[in-house]
């Protein structure tokens, strides 16, 4: 029996599923451990800097986001701000609708996806197209991504040419090429046909308003080469100080994400395209997304907006990997996701998603690989704290009272106690004990046999041994 | 009512006031991230990072015309100002279009334009909006030859952020477009080029080329 919602999604994951996550995250984790290994002697040294840079952005984001507006202003570019999704939604359809395009290219945004902005754009009859490849794939799908960087890690190729040859994208064909092709004739027309194209923003320096966008497929080049109006949608935490802290996050990132050391295409947008240009957007708007980053950023668990969503932590998480990215019900995956997802909700919302910190084993590896050093199991623990401190319901699924223990462990003498009479738990029938918990945690695991409670025993007769 | 605006940065005012201290900026250097092993000058080394990113490298226009013809690339856009410069290398039977015509997007089948310079850390050639005569012409078409001076060359991917000029549009372009979204196959050209070609050669540009002023 799993009472924990993570829990009972991995134990009706189909085989196949965790076998492709299995596989995408291993390659990763060796590509990124591999290309870090061989360039960086202080590699902790590093992710701590980066980690400063990034909190100093985030401590003083009062001062640099409106300095971001300011330098986006003088470049030409009109900034929204969006103190909620449902307004960054208003404010997006707002600009598709006035300017009369009926199709969109939207390059990878995990904001976006936080909108659910490509169906509400499908909503208002505007056919709204993800241009990454995996994305893309996504939405014929009418899927969720699972992962930040690689959105279909739980399908095969198989599963892809299906859905090509399902929606009259050619015979079915699994060659990875051929899919690759298909996608690339289907798209460009589009690219060319779009009157607004949307991106997300890696970056957004506050010192010259430069929007940083990373892709390797060029599909955010071809969407900012072929449309009238580009929008960047970005959250408030993407804005960093200087454009002298890019370098460093660039190479992080990218080696954290796929284990390249950049990737193929590094696009640096500061406002519309120049006089002498005669493709690409003669508009550009920015929308800086709050939707709860705010009440985030100067609380308890504030470090986590450093994020930079490289996917490493949920890459390397044992627990992601068995159970994949639909099991945490929301955008973000992983260990990033256990703490962002709940917190993302906002006040009211929090409960919705607190079991997620429940499901890891805090053994630490998501910390160890941060490119930017949040520290995810300090910060999962404080999730789980705050949650048991506001008695939220799901938080507390399947969890067992601590309070025996918490009695025991406040008391030497009962600790004594407990030590020595320890294994008589050797003979109670404890997998026919009618508690839910007991047989939740019987069914999965195998309770070694007793054999404490002789430590201190020994260390007190070693220490008599030493005084004589 | 306040507007979008005041609200966001009211919320973030009263949240950020709770907080004791606020982490401090560090002192780093701007290239600490690049590794003492990619560091490096000169040409030849730009050259072997070119192709080390899957860039293929030409040092003279005789080369790029003898790869196209053996690519049978009959047709593609030319950036006009280069148009002159290369006619002479490029065979007869190349047809180069100095205006992109998106009618002909899936008949072009190479772009040239210009790089503005060249990342060595990186082996990255870097486009920008003032230098490249349209965007579409540098990375619709399957093969991109971009002509790069070779005078033009920053060490680190430090310099190069640090050191641009106000472009609107400033692109890092290592090798060619790629995907690895389905099973991690990699897989090159999705929507960009799927041969990234570098003239690297002093075509000699007479000066202002590309100003629209001129």
């Amino acid at each position: 029996m799993n009472r924990q919602a993570v829990d009972a999604f991995a134990s009706g994951l189909d085989s196949e599923v965790r076998q492709a996550i299995e596989a995408g995250t291993a390659r990763v984790i060796e590509n990124r451990s591999h290309t870090l290994a061989e360039d960086y002697s202080d590699l902790d040294g590093l992710r701590q800097l980066a980690g400063q840079v990034r909190q100093h952005a985030l401590d003083h984001l009062d001062r640099y986001l409106p300095q971001a507006e300011r330098r986006l202003r003088d470049n030409g570019v009109q900034v929204h701000y969006a103190p909620s999704a449902d307004r960054a939604l208003e404010i997006i359809t707002g600009l598709v609708r006035a300017s009369g395009t009926r199709v969109v290219t939207k390059s990878k945004s995990m904001a976006s996806e936080e909108l659910d902005l490509a169906r509400r754009l499908a909503d208002i009859g505007v056919e709204a197209l993800e241009t990454d490849l995996g994305e893309f794939v996504i939405q014929l799908d009418d899927d969720h991504p699972s992962h930040i960087v690689a959105p279909i890690i739980h399908k095969t190729r198989r599963n892809v040419a299906d859905s090509f040859a399902k929606h009259g994208l050619g015979d079915f064909d699994d060659d990875p090429e051929v899919i690759t092709r298909r996608a690339r004739r289907f798209m460009r027309d589009k690219f060319l046909a779009a009157g607004v194209t949307i991106t997300g923003a890696n970056f957004i320096s506050a010192e010259s308003g430069r929007v940083a966008i990373v892709t390797n497929e060029g599909n955010a080049r071809f969407g900012l080469a072929g449309a009238d109006i580009h929008i960047a949608l970005a959250g408030i935490e993407k804005v960093i100080a200087r454009d002298r802290d890019l370098p460093l996050l660039l190479s992080l990132l990218v080696r954290s994400a796929t284990g390249q050391r950049i990737s193929s295409y590094v696009e640096l947008v500061s406002g519309p395209r120049s006089a002498s240009q005669p493709s690409g957007p003669r508009e550009m708007h920015v929308v800086f997304l709050d939707s709860n980053r705010s009440r985030i950023v100067g609380g308890q668990t504030r470090e986590i907006l450093r994020c930079i969503r490289c996917g490493a932590c949920m890459n390397t998480c044992p627990v992601y990997r068995q159970s994949s990215g639909h099991a945490y019900r929301g955008v973000y995956p992983g260990p990033v996701g256990t703490v962002l997802g709940p917190l993302l909700k906002g006040e009211d919302g929090f409960g919705e998603l607190a079991d997620l910190a429940r499901a890891s084993t805090l053994c630490g590896a998501c910390g160890d690989v941060c490119p930017v050093n949040i520290p995810l199991p300090d910060l999962i623990a404080r999730v789980r704290a705050r949650s048991h401190r506001e008695g939220t319901v799901s938080g507390d699924a399947g969890i067992p009272s601590m309070g025996g223990y918490s009695l025991i462990a406040r008391h030497p003498g009962l600790w004594r106690l407990a030590m020595r009479f320890g294994r008589v738990l050797n003979w109670l029938p404890l997998r026919q004990l009618p508690l839910g918990v007991s047989r939740a945690w019987f069914t999965s695991r195998t309770l070694p046999r007793w054999r404490g409670g002789y430590f201190r025993r020994w260390l007190r007769s070693r220490k008599e041994g030493q005084d004589a | 009512m306040p507007d979008d605006r005041a609200i966001v940065l009211d919320r973030l005012s009263a949240s950020l006031d709770k907080l004791s201290e606020r982490t401090p900026y560090p002192e780093f250097a701007a290239d600490a991230a690049t590794p003492d092993a990619l560091r490096g000058r000169g040409r030849a080394l730009f050259a072997k990072r070119l192709a080390k990113a899957k860039t293929v490298v030409f040092e003279t226009p005789q080369a790029l015309g003898d790869y196209l013809s053996e690519h049978d690339a009959a047709i593609g856009y030319c950036d006009p100002d280069l148009a002159p410069l290369l006619r002479p290398w490029l065979g007869p039977n190349v047809e180069l279009d100095l205006e992109f015509d998106h009618g002909r997007v899936n008949e072009y089948a190479f772009g040239i334009t210009r790089a503005t310079g060249g990342i060595i850390e990186t082996g990255s050639l870097i486009l920008t909006d003032s230098d490249t005569s349209n965007r579409l012409g540098a990375l619709a078409p399957w093969i991109h030859i971009a002509c790069l001076d070779p005078a033009a060359l920053h060490e680190t991917l430090a310099d190069a952020i640090t050191g641009m000029g106000d472009d609107p549009n400033i692109v890092f372009v290592t090798g060619h477009s790629q995907t690895a979204d389905v099973e991690g196959i990699l897989v090159h050209g999705v929507h960009g080029p799927g041969e990234q070609v570098c003239l690297l050669y002093d075509l000699a540009l007479p000066e202002g080329h590309g100003d629209p002023d001129q």
